[in-house]
């Protein structure tokens, strides 16, 4: 009977272990995934910003320091890593090219350029679906996290060396709402 | 918010399905009053049962794609509307299901629709005023609000109750015409066809406005409500839809091709002064609870 009883506890236990195991790598998975939509979302903005400054240059060719910052940011968010470093130069690049579209207003003939306005669309599309890309991401990583401390789900998360993810940074003036317009 | 929206849908799809029971022994009723007085006997009861599971599959598959053509609607060309195309796959990146179908129909008023059976078989419609008169984040406000149409399944239990209301008031009519059209040469054989033809139009006539009270009770006022709501959190932002709103009111004229079967599903009743049925909360009681949300 005795034996019966331990023999009932220990599979509980085991039972539950894989259970946890499972739920563990599902999250990690869907922190991954949801991580590459933000990651697909910034490698097509990269490609869309050096045809941006192109066609600005052509109309505004005096505003270079704009252009320099636009391309300093986007060299740097391009050789940073982890969504932490990524995010907080993504984020000053976001603000830069409120600078440059705040800039192409005093320009009539480059708001009259149809890939001017073609670009300034792409690059709405793209920054919109960043901002909620990255609600997502940071919602599943906050479960990713919390299980991690969850007592007694933690034991299961030492033994198979999980670490927290970094959140993606949301900026100051974002907090709150997402609402982009360049 | 989660467990609330599982509720939402599960009482959606339960409410199609209950609507569509109701409605199929209705027509069996009837059905059963044809066959009883043709004397088509066994095999006419068959047919009759066949009949409607058919109409039960072709309602349940097809009622989107029926309010689309109702309406008019044309799939819109990605390179003819980017900012649209752009602005549903924004939205719905955000409120996590797939991009539906869009569609545009030519109307000056400015308004909007979803419909189709779940979000991976669902379209948004938005009229050509719309498009005209909105900015981007206004037109974002309002996709987002029929998204959460979408996502919640409101769009399954609206688009089946209103195409077969359509059907009633179809039928209706062209038996109270045919009634009117033929009524001389009836009175004079009372028996068989022509008898159970009143018979059919007055429970038509009788019933039409039940069910028209039936679709208000289902798409309460509060649907919209909570679509204003929860489209103002999908995109974290209420003023778009607010703004929307605003001009969506001072715009006076009715839509040309909206009947009674399709108002329900509009984002704004299309019809002025809510004669028909009011399926709208008032649009200034809108645009203030949006202006009161916080996130």
């Amino acid at each position: 009977m005795f034996t019966w009883i331990i023999l009932l506890i220990v599979a509980v236990i085991v039972f539950w272990f894989i259970g946890t195991y499972n739920m563990f790598i599902t999250l990690k998975n869907r922190v991954k995934n949801a991580w590459a939509q933000i990651d697909v979302q910034l490698k097509r903005r990269y490609d869309l910003i050096p045809n941006l400054v192109e066609t600005v240059k052509g109309y505004a060719k005096h505003e270079r320091e704009v252009f320099e910052k636009v391309t300093e940011l986007r060299t740097r968010a391009m050789s940073a890593s982890g969504p932490k470093e990524v995010g907080e130069a993504n984020n000053m690049l976001t603000g830069a090219l409120k600078t440059l579209f705040a800039v192409a207003e005093n320009y009539p003939e480059l708001k009259a350029n149809e890939n001017f306005l073609k670009l300034q669309e792409e690059l709405t599309n793209t920054e919109n679906k960043i901002a909620f890309s990255r609600q997502f991401y940071n919602d599943i990583v906050m479960r990713y996290n919390m299980s991690q401390e969850k007592i007694p789900a933690n034991l299961v998360a030492k033994i198979m060396g999980l670490t927290p993810s970094e959140y993606y940074p949301v900026p100051e003036e974002e907090r709150g709402t997402v609402k982009v317009s360049f | 918010m989660k467990r609330t929206l599982y509720e939402l849908i599960s009482e959606n799809k339960r409410r199609t399905f209950l609507f569509l029971i109701i409605f199929s022994i209705f027509l069996i009723g009837i059905g059963y009053l044809f066959v009883y007085a043709l004397e088509w006997g066994t095999i006419g009861l068959i047919l009759i049962g066949l009949f409607v599971i058919l109409y039960n599959i072709i309602v349940y598959y097809n009622s989107d794609k029926i309010a689309l053509l109702s309406v008019g609607a044309i799939p819109a060309k990605e390179e003819d509307f980017k900012i649209l195309h752009n602005v549903v796959e924004e939205v719905s990146v955000a409120a996590g299901i797939p991009k539906p179908k869009v569609y545009v129909m030519n109307e000056m008023q400015p308004n909007a629709f979803a419909t189709g059976r779940n979000p991976q078989n669902a379209s948004i419609c938005v009229t050509t005023g719309l498009l005209q008169m909105m900015n981007r984040e206004e037109l974002q406000g309002v996709i987002a609000h029929e998204m959460s149409h979408i996502r919640n399944y409101d769009i399954l239990l609206m688009t089946v109750i209103g195409i077969v209301v359509g059907l009633i008031i179809l039928l209706r009519d062209i038996f109270l015409r045919s009634m009117w059209l033929g009524g001389g040469r009836r009175r004079r054989d009372r028996d068989g066809a022509g008898g159970i033809l009143m018979i059919v139009a007055l429970i038509l006539a009788i019933v039409s406005p039940i069910l028209v009270a039936l679709i208000r009770a289902a798409i309460s006022r509060q649907r919209e409500y909570l679509a204003d709501a929860d489209g103002a959190y999908i995109v974290r932002d209420p003023y778009g839809l607010a703004s929307a709103l605003e001009k969506i009111g001072l715009y006076k004229k009715p839509m040309q091709v909206a009947s009674d079967a399709t108002a329900n599903l509009f984002i704004s009743s299309p019809f002025m002064g809510e004669k028909y049925f009011a399926t709208h909360p008032p649009i200034e009681d809108r645009i203030k609870r949006l202006k009161s949300l916080t996130f």
